[in-house]
Protein backbone atom coordinates (compact mmCIF):
# COMPACT_ATOMS: atom_id res chain seq x y z
CA UNK A 1 0.00 0.00 0.00
CA UNK A 2 2.73 2.36 1.09
CA UNK A 3 4.71 1.66 -2.65
CA UNK A 4 1.34 2.57 -4.36
CA UNK A 5 0.88 5.98 -2.34
CA UNK A 6 4.66 6.72 -3.11
CA UNK A 7 4.68 5.72 -6.58
CA UNK A 8 1.10 7.97 -6.73
CA UNK A 9 3.33 10.95 -5.48
CA UNK A 10 6.18 10.59 -7.33
CA UNK A 11 3.61 10.48 -10.58
CA UNK A 12 1.93 13.56 -9.71
CA UNK A 13 5.50 15.24 -9.67
CA UNK A 14 6.00 14.08 -12.78
CA UNK A 15 2.69 14.94 -14.34
CA UNK A 16 2.97 18.41 -12.34
CA UNK A 17 7.12 18.56 -13.80
CA UNK A 18 5.96 18.25 -16.81
CA UNK A 19 8.24 15.23 -17.28
CA UNK A 20 9.91 14.83 -20.69
CA UNK A 21 9.88 11.49 -21.01
CA UNK A 22 5.72 11.82 -19.84
CA UNK A 23 5.29 14.55 -22.17
CA UNK A 24 6.49 12.49 -25.28
CA UNK A 25 4.65 9.88 -25.01
CA UNK A 26 1.38 12.01 -23.86
CA UNK A 27 1.40 14.12 -27.27
CA UNK A 28 2.58 10.84 -29.53
CA UNK A 29 -0.44 9.46 -27.97
CA UNK A 30 -2.61 12.61 -28.67
CA UNK A 31 -1.30 13.35 -32.48
CA UNK A 32 -1.64 9.60 -33.48
CA UNK A 33 -4.94 9.11 -32.43
CA UNK A 34 -6.02 12.22 -33.47
CA UNK A 35 -4.84 11.89 -37.05
CA UNK A 36 -6.58 8.08 -36.73
CA UNK A 37 -9.70 10.05 -35.83
CA UNK A 38 -9.25 12.40 -38.97
CA UNK A 39 -8.84 9.54 -41.08
CA UNK A 40 -11.70 7.53 -39.61
CA UNK A 41 -13.87 10.51 -39.23
CA UNK A 42 -13.54 11.18 -43.53
CA UNK A 43 -14.43 7.49 -44.45
CA UNK A 44 -16.75 6.63 -41.62
CA UNK A 45 -19.42 9.66 -41.59
CA UNK A 46 -20.26 10.07 -45.08
CA UNK A 47 -20.49 6.25 -45.14
CA UNK A 48 -22.69 5.78 -42.34
CA UNK A 49 -24.96 8.87 -43.72
CA UNK A 50 -25.06 6.93 -47.35
CA UNK A 51 -26.36 3.73 -45.49
CA UNK A 52 -28.60 5.36 -43.68
CA UNK A 53 -30.44 7.17 -46.65
CA UNK A 54 -29.78 5.53 -49.88
CA UNK A 55 -31.39 2.22 -50.09
CA UNK A 56 -29.31 -0.63 -52.65
CA UNK A 57 -29.68 -4.56 -52.82
CA UNK A 58 -27.19 -5.73 -49.89
CA UNK A 59 -27.80 -2.77 -47.77
CA UNK A 60 -28.99 -5.08 -44.99
CA UNK A 61 -26.02 -7.11 -45.29
CA UNK A 62 -23.81 -4.19 -45.79
CA UNK A 63 -24.95 -3.00 -42.18
CA UNK A 64 -24.35 -6.79 -40.76
CA UNK A 65 -20.81 -6.45 -41.96
CA UNK A 66 -20.35 -3.03 -40.57
CA UNK A 67 -22.29 -3.77 -37.45
CA UNK A 68 -19.71 -6.64 -37.25
CA UNK A 69 -16.51 -4.86 -38.06
CA UNK A 70 -17.53 -2.46 -35.01
CA UNK A 71 -16.97 -5.26 -32.37
CA UNK A 72 -13.71 -6.35 -33.92
CA UNK A 73 -11.01 -7.71 -31.21
CA UNK A 74 -8.26 -4.77 -31.49
CA UNK A 75 -5.65 -7.57 -31.60
CA UNK A 76 -7.01 -9.00 -34.64
CA UNK A 77 -7.10 -5.62 -36.46
CA UNK A 78 -3.43 -5.24 -35.03
CA UNK A 79 -2.71 -8.23 -36.52
CA UNK A 80 -4.27 -7.71 -39.89
CA UNK A 81 -2.88 -3.73 -40.36
CA UNK A 82 0.44 -5.67 -39.74
CA UNK A 83 -0.11 -8.14 -42.24
CA UNK A 84 -0.34 -5.99 -44.51
CA UNK A 85 2.52 -3.45 -43.61
CA UNK A 86 4.94 -6.23 -43.18
CA UNK A 87 7.74 -6.51 -45.67
CA UNK A 88 5.93 -9.35 -47.36
CA UNK A 89 2.39 -7.44 -47.14
CA UNK A 90 0.94 -5.35 -50.05
CA UNK A 91 1.75 -2.45 -48.57
CA UNK A 92 5.59 -3.21 -47.26
CA UNK A 93 6.81 -1.53 -49.83
CA UNK A 94 6.04 1.53 -47.66
CA UNK A 95 8.10 0.49 -44.85
CA UNK A 96 5.61 1.85 -42.17
CA UNK A 97 5.57 -0.87 -39.57
CA UNK A 98 6.66 0.17 -36.31
CA UNK A 99 5.99 3.61 -37.23
CA UNK A 100 3.45 6.36 -35.79
CA UNK A 101 2.37 5.69 -39.01
CA UNK A 102 1.79 2.42 -38.85
CA UNK A 103 -0.51 3.32 -35.55
CA UNK A 104 -2.38 5.79 -37.28
CA UNK A 105 -3.94 3.58 -39.84
CA UNK A 106 -4.14 0.54 -37.06
CA UNK A 107 -6.35 2.90 -35.09
CA UNK A 108 -8.19 4.35 -37.94
CA UNK A 109 -8.82 0.65 -38.66
CA UNK A 110 -10.23 0.27 -35.83
CA UNK A 111 -12.99 3.29 -34.67
CA UNK A 112 -13.73 3.78 -38.96
CA UNK A 113 -16.37 0.98 -37.97
CA UNK A 114 -17.58 2.30 -35.14
CA UNK A 115 -17.87 6.10 -36.40
CA UNK A 116 -19.65 4.65 -39.50
CA UNK A 117 -21.96 2.55 -37.51
CA UNK A 118 -22.75 5.11 -34.60
CA UNK A 119 -23.50 7.96 -37.46
CA UNK A 120 -25.20 5.51 -39.36
CA UNK A 121 -27.70 5.65 -36.54
CA UNK A 122 -27.31 8.86 -35.89
CA UNK A 123 -27.94 10.62 -39.55
CA UNK A 124 -31.17 7.91 -39.82
CA UNK A 125 -32.89 9.20 -36.83
CA UNK A 126 -32.45 13.17 -39.12
CA UNK A 127 -33.22 11.20 -42.07
CA UNK A 128 -36.34 9.80 -41.12
CA UNK A 129 -37.17 13.68 -39.26
CA UNK A 130 -36.12 15.51 -42.67
CA UNK A 131 -36.47 13.21 -45.41
CA UNK A 132 -40.06 14.75 -46.72
CA UNK A 133 -39.11 18.34 -46.00
CA UNK A 134 -35.80 17.89 -48.02
CA UNK A 135 -37.44 15.92 -51.08
CA UNK A 136 -39.89 18.56 -50.86
CA UNK A 137 -36.93 21.02 -52.06
CA UNK A 138 -36.27 18.83 -54.47
CA UNK A 139 -33.19 17.58 -52.74
CA UNK A 140 -32.23 13.82 -53.89
CA UNK A 141 -31.21 11.32 -51.01
CA UNK A 142 -27.33 11.38 -51.97
CA UNK A 143 -27.49 15.22 -51.65
CA UNK A 144 -29.25 15.10 -48.55
CA UNK A 145 -25.98 13.96 -47.31
CA UNK A 146 -24.29 17.20 -46.40
CA UNK A 147 -27.45 18.63 -44.82
CA UNK A 148 -27.76 15.51 -42.68
CA UNK A 149 -24.36 15.39 -41.53
CA UNK A 150 -24.39 19.16 -40.61
CA UNK A 151 -27.71 18.80 -38.86
CA UNK A 152 -26.32 16.11 -36.71
CA UNK A 153 -23.53 18.30 -35.68
CA UNK A 154 -23.69 17.71 -32.24
CA UNK A 155 -24.69 14.34 -32.32
CA UNK A 156 -21.98 13.47 -34.39
CA UNK A 157 -19.19 15.19 -32.24
CA UNK A 158 -20.14 12.89 -29.58
CA UNK A 159 -19.88 10.05 -32.10
CA UNK A 160 -16.45 10.87 -32.68
CA UNK A 161 -15.49 11.37 -29.29
CA UNK A 162 -16.66 7.95 -28.37
CA UNK A 163 -14.18 7.14 -31.31
CA UNK A 164 -10.95 9.01 -29.65
CA UNK A 165 -11.78 7.49 -26.23
CA UNK A 166 -11.47 3.76 -27.92
CA UNK A 167 -8.49 5.14 -29.76
CA UNK A 168 -6.65 6.18 -27.27
CA UNK A 169 -7.11 3.82 -24.76
CA UNK A 170 -6.59 0.89 -26.94
CA UNK A 171 -3.30 -1.34 -26.27
CA UNK A 172 -2.99 -4.36 -28.49
CA UNK A 173 -2.87 -2.56 -32.07
CA UNK A 174 -1.18 -0.16 -31.15
CA UNK A 175 1.47 -2.79 -29.75
CA UNK A 176 1.72 -5.10 -32.63
CA UNK A 177 2.30 -2.66 -35.20
CA UNK A 178 3.91 0.28 -33.47
CA UNK A 179 6.28 -2.60 -31.31
CA UNK A 180 6.39 -0.11 -27.99
CA UNK A 181 9.88 1.88 -29.17
CA UNK A 182 11.16 4.27 -26.95
CA UNK A 183 11.09 8.13 -28.87
CA UNK A 184 9.26 6.40 -31.70
CA UNK A 185 6.38 4.81 -31.27
CA UNK A 186 5.76 4.39 -27.56
CA UNK A 187 2.58 5.71 -26.47
CA UNK A 188 0.41 5.80 -23.05
CA UNK A 189 -1.10 2.46 -23.15
CA UNK A 190 1.61 0.66 -24.14
CA UNK A 191 4.23 2.21 -21.91
CA UNK A 192 1.84 1.41 -18.95
CA UNK A 193 1.79 -2.12 -20.12
CA UNK A 194 6.00 -2.04 -20.35
CA UNK A 195 6.17 0.05 -16.94
CA UNK A 196 4.30 -2.12 -15.00
CA UNK A 197 5.91 -5.17 -15.80
CA UNK A 198 9.56 -3.88 -14.96
CA UNK A 199 7.87 -2.69 -11.77
CA UNK A 200 8.20 0.90 -12.73
CA UNK A 201 4.84 2.10 -11.13
CA UNK A 202 6.02 5.66 -10.84
CA UNK A 203 5.76 6.30 -14.86
CA UNK A 204 3.14 3.78 -15.16
CA UNK A 205 0.66 5.40 -12.51
CA UNK A 206 1.26 9.58 -14.27
CA UNK A 207 0.63 7.79 -18.06
CA UNK A 208 -2.56 5.97 -15.92
CA UNK A 209 -3.26 9.36 -14.35
CA UNK A 210 -3.08 11.10 -17.38
CA UNK A 211 -4.76 8.57 -19.53
CA UNK A 212 -7.85 8.95 -16.87
CA UNK A 213 -7.68 12.74 -17.19
CA UNK A 214 -8.02 12.95 -20.95
CA UNK A 215 -11.00 10.34 -20.56
CA UNK A 216 -12.51 12.36 -17.95
CA UNK A 217 -11.97 15.24 -20.62
CA UNK A 218 -13.90 13.67 -23.67
CA UNK A 219 -16.68 12.74 -21.57
CA UNK A 220 -17.14 16.04 -19.97
CA UNK A 221 -16.95 17.33 -24.11
CA UNK A 222 -19.42 14.99 -24.89
CA UNK A 223 -21.68 16.28 -22.35
CA UNK A 224 -21.03 19.66 -23.00
CA UNK A 225 -21.83 19.15 -26.53
CA UNK A 226 -25.15 17.40 -25.70
CA UNK A 227 -25.95 20.67 -23.71
CA UNK A 228 -25.22 22.86 -26.36
CA UNK A 229 -27.03 21.49 -28.55
CA UNK A 230 -30.20 21.27 -26.53
CA UNK A 231 -29.40 24.77 -26.05
CA UNK A 232 -29.32 25.63 -29.66
CA UNK A 233 -32.62 23.64 -29.78
CA UNK A 234 -34.70 25.07 -26.78
CA UNK A 235 -34.59 21.94 -25.01
CA UNK A 236 -33.87 22.18 -21.42
CA UNK A 237 -31.25 20.06 -20.11
CA UNK A 238 -31.72 17.66 -17.27
CA UNK B 1 -46.70 28.09 -65.01
CA UNK B 2 -47.03 24.46 -64.09
CA UNK B 3 -51.04 24.88 -63.21
CA UNK B 4 -53.39 23.11 -63.91
CA UNK B 5 -52.29 19.75 -61.79
CA UNK B 6 -54.21 16.89 -63.77
CA UNK B 7 -55.06 13.43 -61.89
CA UNK B 8 -56.33 10.56 -64.15
CA UNK B 9 -57.63 7.81 -62.39
CA UNK B 10 -54.95 8.11 -59.89
CA UNK B 11 -54.83 5.45 -57.11
CA UNK B 12 -51.66 4.86 -54.49
CA UNK B 13 -51.33 1.56 -52.71
CA UNK B 14 -48.68 1.22 -49.37
CA UNK B 15 -48.50 -2.26 -47.97
CA UNK B 16 -51.36 -3.93 -50.36
CA UNK B 17 -53.77 -1.42 -48.71
CA UNK B 18 -55.23 1.20 -51.27
CA UNK B 19 -55.10 4.81 -49.58
CA UNK B 20 -56.12 6.34 -52.83
CA UNK B 21 -58.48 5.14 -55.37
CA UNK B 22 -58.93 5.99 -58.78
CA UNK B 23 -58.55 10.25 -58.22
CA UNK B 24 -59.74 12.62 -61.24
CA UNK B 25 -59.42 16.06 -61.01
CA UNK B 26 -58.16 18.92 -61.95
CA UNK B 27 -56.39 21.91 -59.51
CA UNK B 28 -56.54 25.26 -61.30
CA UNK B 29 -54.88 28.43 -60.49
CA UNK B 30 -56.66 31.13 -58.50
CA UNK B 31 -58.75 29.26 -56.23
CA UNK B 32 -58.10 28.20 -52.41
CA UNK B 33 -58.97 24.69 -52.45
CA UNK B 34 -59.67 23.09 -49.36
CA UNK B 35 -59.24 19.11 -48.59
CA UNK B 36 -62.20 17.73 -46.57
CA UNK B 37 -62.62 14.69 -44.63
CA UNK B 38 -62.43 12.62 -41.97
CA UNK B 39 -59.23 11.43 -39.82
CA UNK B 40 -57.56 8.55 -41.78
CA UNK B 41 -59.82 9.75 -45.17
CA UNK B 42 -56.63 10.01 -47.28
CA UNK B 43 -56.21 14.20 -47.33
CA UNK B 44 -52.34 13.68 -46.56
CA UNK B 45 -51.67 11.28 -48.81
CA UNK B 46 -53.99 13.62 -51.54
CA UNK B 47 -51.53 16.09 -50.96
CA UNK B 48 -48.14 14.41 -51.14
CA UNK B 49 -49.21 12.27 -54.22
CA UNK B 50 -49.92 15.89 -56.22
CA UNK B 51 -46.58 17.21 -54.97
CA UNK B 52 -44.32 14.49 -55.84
CA UNK B 53 -43.73 13.04 -52.57
CA UNK B 54 -45.24 9.98 -53.45
CA UNK B 55 -45.91 8.42 -56.67
CA UNK B 56 -49.18 7.35 -58.06
CA UNK B 57 -49.36 3.36 -57.88
CA UNK B 58 -51.39 3.31 -61.10
CA UNK B 59 -52.75 6.56 -63.07
CA UNK B 60 -50.77 9.95 -64.05
CA UNK B 61 -49.97 12.75 -61.71
CA UNK B 62 -49.60 15.54 -64.62
CA UNK B 63 -48.63 19.55 -64.82
CA UNK B 64 -49.61 21.68 -67.58
CA UNK B 65 -45.93 22.17 -67.85
CA UNK B 66 -43.02 19.73 -67.32
CA UNK B 67 -40.08 21.45 -66.52
CA UNK B 68 -38.59 21.99 -63.12
CA UNK B 69 -42.08 21.86 -61.46
CA UNK B 70 -41.03 21.17 -57.92
CA UNK B 71 -39.35 24.78 -58.10
CA UNK B 72 -42.63 26.06 -58.59
CA UNK B 73 -44.19 24.14 -55.62
CA UNK B 74 -43.56 24.61 -51.73
CA UNK B 75 -45.37 22.75 -48.63
CA UNK B 76 -46.14 22.84 -45.46
CA UNK B 77 -46.56 19.96 -43.23
CA UNK B 78 -48.86 19.48 -40.35
CA UNK B 79 -45.49 19.71 -37.79
CA UNK B 80 -43.05 21.89 -38.99
CA UNK B 81 -39.98 20.38 -40.13
CA UNK B 82 -37.10 23.16 -39.45
CA UNK B 83 -33.46 22.87 -39.60
CA UNK B 84 -30.99 23.29 -36.49
CA UNK B 85 -30.31 26.74 -37.91
CA UNK B 86 -31.18 29.66 -37.08
CA UNK B 87 -34.98 31.17 -38.57
CA UNK B 88 -33.13 33.22 -40.94
CA UNK B 89 -30.96 30.51 -42.03
CA UNK B 90 -34.32 28.35 -42.37
CA UNK B 91 -35.45 30.28 -45.34
CA UNK B 92 -31.83 31.08 -47.07
CA UNK B 93 -31.52 27.05 -46.94
CA UNK B 94 -34.39 27.14 -48.60
CA UNK B 95 -34.00 29.83 -51.41
CA UNK B 96 -30.48 27.38 -51.99
CA UNK B 97 -32.26 24.25 -52.65
CA UNK B 98 -34.28 25.97 -55.18
CA UNK B 99 -31.44 27.59 -57.12
CA UNK B 100 -32.10 31.34 -56.41
CA UNK B 101 -28.92 33.57 -56.88
CA UNK B 102 -26.57 34.16 -53.28
CA UNK B 103 -26.88 37.53 -53.32
CA UNK B 104 -30.24 38.08 -53.18
CA UNK B 105 -30.68 35.11 -50.40
CA UNK B 106 -30.72 37.44 -47.11
CA UNK B 107 -32.85 40.24 -48.82
CA UNK B 108 -35.73 37.94 -49.65
CA UNK B 109 -35.24 35.78 -46.56
CA UNK B 110 -35.94 39.00 -44.50
CA UNK B 111 -38.84 40.08 -46.20
CA UNK B 112 -40.73 37.04 -45.56
CA UNK B 113 -39.33 36.70 -42.15
CA UNK B 114 -41.14 40.49 -41.89
CA UNK B 115 -44.04 39.47 -43.52
CA UNK B 116 -44.72 36.68 -41.07
CA UNK B 117 -44.12 38.55 -38.27
CA UNK B 118 -40.79 37.00 -37.29
CA UNK B 119 -38.21 39.75 -38.44
CA UNK B 120 -37.12 40.08 -34.43
CA UNK B 121 -36.76 36.14 -34.40
CA UNK B 122 -34.10 35.96 -37.47
CA UNK B 123 -31.43 35.18 -35.17
CA UNK B 124 -33.22 32.91 -33.21
CA UNK B 125 -32.73 28.94 -33.62
CA UNK B 126 -35.72 27.83 -35.29
CA UNK B 127 -36.52 25.19 -33.20
CA UNK B 128 -36.66 27.31 -30.30
CA UNK B 129 -39.31 29.48 -31.56
CA UNK B 130 -43.21 28.50 -29.96
CA UNK B 131 -44.81 25.68 -31.96
CA UNK B 132 -47.20 28.57 -33.86
CA UNK B 133 -44.11 30.60 -34.32
CA UNK B 134 -42.66 27.29 -35.93
CA UNK B 135 -45.49 27.04 -38.04
CA UNK B 136 -45.31 31.15 -39.53
CA UNK B 137 -41.51 30.11 -40.24
CA UNK B 138 -42.55 27.05 -42.36
CA UNK B 139 -45.10 29.02 -44.54
CA UNK B 140 -42.39 31.90 -44.91
CA UNK B 141 -39.93 29.12 -45.45
CA UNK B 142 -42.72 27.95 -48.69
CA UNK B 143 -43.77 31.80 -49.21
CA UNK B 144 -39.93 33.13 -49.67
CA UNK B 145 -40.20 30.47 -52.86
CA UNK B 146 -42.99 32.56 -54.36
CA UNK B 147 -44.50 29.35 -55.38
CA UNK B 148 -46.91 28.83 -57.66
CA UNK B 149 -48.59 26.17 -55.65
CA UNK B 150 -48.55 25.89 -52.44
CA UNK B 151 -49.87 22.55 -50.29
CA UNK B 152 -50.86 22.83 -46.67
CA UNK B 153 -50.94 19.41 -44.46
CA UNK B 154 -53.54 20.66 -41.33
CA UNK B 155 -51.53 23.15 -41.10
CA UNK B 156 -52.76 24.66 -37.89
CA UNK B 157 -54.22 21.29 -36.11
CA UNK B 158 -51.90 22.04 -33.28
CA UNK B 159 -52.07 25.33 -32.86
CA UNK B 160 -53.93 27.89 -30.37
CA UNK B 161 -56.94 29.85 -31.86
CA UNK B 162 -54.94 33.52 -32.27
CA UNK B 163 -51.65 31.52 -33.93
CA UNK B 164 -54.33 29.57 -36.11
CA UNK B 165 -55.69 33.16 -37.34
CA UNK B 166 -52.24 34.45 -37.59
CA UNK B 167 -51.77 31.48 -40.13
CA UNK B 168 -55.11 31.81 -42.42
CA UNK B 169 -54.62 35.66 -42.63
CA UNK B 170 -51.01 34.37 -43.99
CA UNK B 171 -52.93 31.88 -46.02
CA UNK B 172 -55.12 34.51 -47.49
CA UNK B 173 -52.24 37.39 -48.45
CA UNK B 174 -50.64 34.38 -50.39
CA UNK B 175 -53.95 33.65 -52.18
CA UNK B 176 -54.24 37.39 -53.12
CA UNK B 177 -51.17 37.88 -54.26
CA UNK B 178 -51.95 34.60 -56.59
CA UNK B 179 -50.47 31.88 -55.24
CA UNK B 180 -52.62 28.89 -55.68
CA UNK B 181 -53.49 27.35 -52.02
CA UNK B 182 -54.53 23.69 -51.82
CA UNK B 183 -54.78 23.19 -48.14
CA UNK B 184 -56.53 19.99 -45.74
CA UNK B 185 -58.34 20.40 -42.81
CA UNK B 186 -61.14 18.56 -41.04
CA UNK B 187 -62.05 21.56 -39.25
CA UNK B 188 -65.48 22.77 -40.66
CA UNK B 189 -65.43 26.16 -39.39
CA UNK B 190 -61.59 26.74 -40.92
CA UNK B 191 -63.01 25.35 -44.23
CA UNK B 192 -65.63 27.76 -44.19
CA UNK B 193 -63.40 30.66 -43.50
CA UNK B 194 -60.89 29.62 -46.24
CA UNK B 195 -62.51 27.64 -49.10
CA UNK B 196 -63.46 28.78 -52.68
CA UNK B 197 -63.73 24.79 -53.55
CA UNK B 198 -63.91 21.76 -51.48
CA UNK B 199 -62.28 18.66 -52.05
CA UNK B 200 -64.42 15.97 -50.17
CA UNK B 201 -62.24 12.52 -49.72
CA UNK B 202 -64.38 9.55 -48.05
CA UNK B 203 -62.12 6.58 -47.96
CA UNK B 204 -58.96 7.24 -50.25
CA UNK B 205 -61.80 8.26 -53.09
CA UNK B 206 -62.88 11.48 -54.20
CA UNK B 207 -66.31 12.00 -53.71
CA UNK B 208 -67.32 15.45 -54.53
CA UNK B 209 -65.35 18.43 -55.92
CA UNK B 210 -67.68 21.51 -56.06
CA UNK B 211 -67.74 25.26 -55.07
CA UNK B 212 -67.19 25.76 -51.34
CA UNK B 213 -71.03 27.53 -51.00
CA UNK B 214 -72.63 24.61 -53.17
CA UNK B 215 -70.63 22.14 -50.83
CA UNK B 216 -71.45 23.18 -47.49
CA UNK B 217 -75.22 23.90 -48.30
CA UNK B 218 -76.42 21.51 -50.91
CA UNK B 219 -73.76 18.26 -50.55
CA UNK B 220 -74.06 15.62 -53.43
CA UNK B 221 -73.32 12.80 -51.43
CA UNK B 222 -74.11 10.94 -48.28
CA UNK B 223 -70.88 10.83 -46.83
CA UNK B 224 -70.08 14.25 -47.57
CA UNK B 225 -74.11 15.24 -45.95
CA UNK B 226 -73.44 12.72 -43.38
CA UNK B 227 -69.58 14.70 -42.30
CA UNK B 228 -71.21 18.60 -42.52
CA UNK B 229 -74.14 17.40 -39.86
Amino acid sequence: MKSLWEAAATAFDLIWSFDTALVEIVVLSLRVSFFALIFAAAIGLPLGAFLAVKSFPGRSFFVAILNALFGLPAVVVGLLVYLMLSRTGPLGIFGLLYTPAAMIIAQAVLITPLVAALSRQTVLSFHQEYDEQLRSFGITALGSIPTLLWEARFSLSVVLLAGFGRAIAEVGTVMIVGGNIEHVTRVMTTAIALETSKGNLNLAVALGIVLLLISLLVNLASQAVTALSNRWQGVSSS
Amino acid sequence: MILPLTLENASYLANGRELLSDLSLTLSAGTRTVVLGANGAGKSSFLRLCHGLIKPTSGIVKWHASENTRRHQAFVFQRPVLLRRSALANLVFALRANGVARSRHKELAEKALLQVGLIDQSAQPARSLSIGEQQKLAIARALVLSPEILFMDEPTSSLDPEATTEIENLVNDLHTAGTKIVMSTHNLRQAKRIADEVIFIHKGRMAEQTPAEEFFNFPKTDEAKKFLV
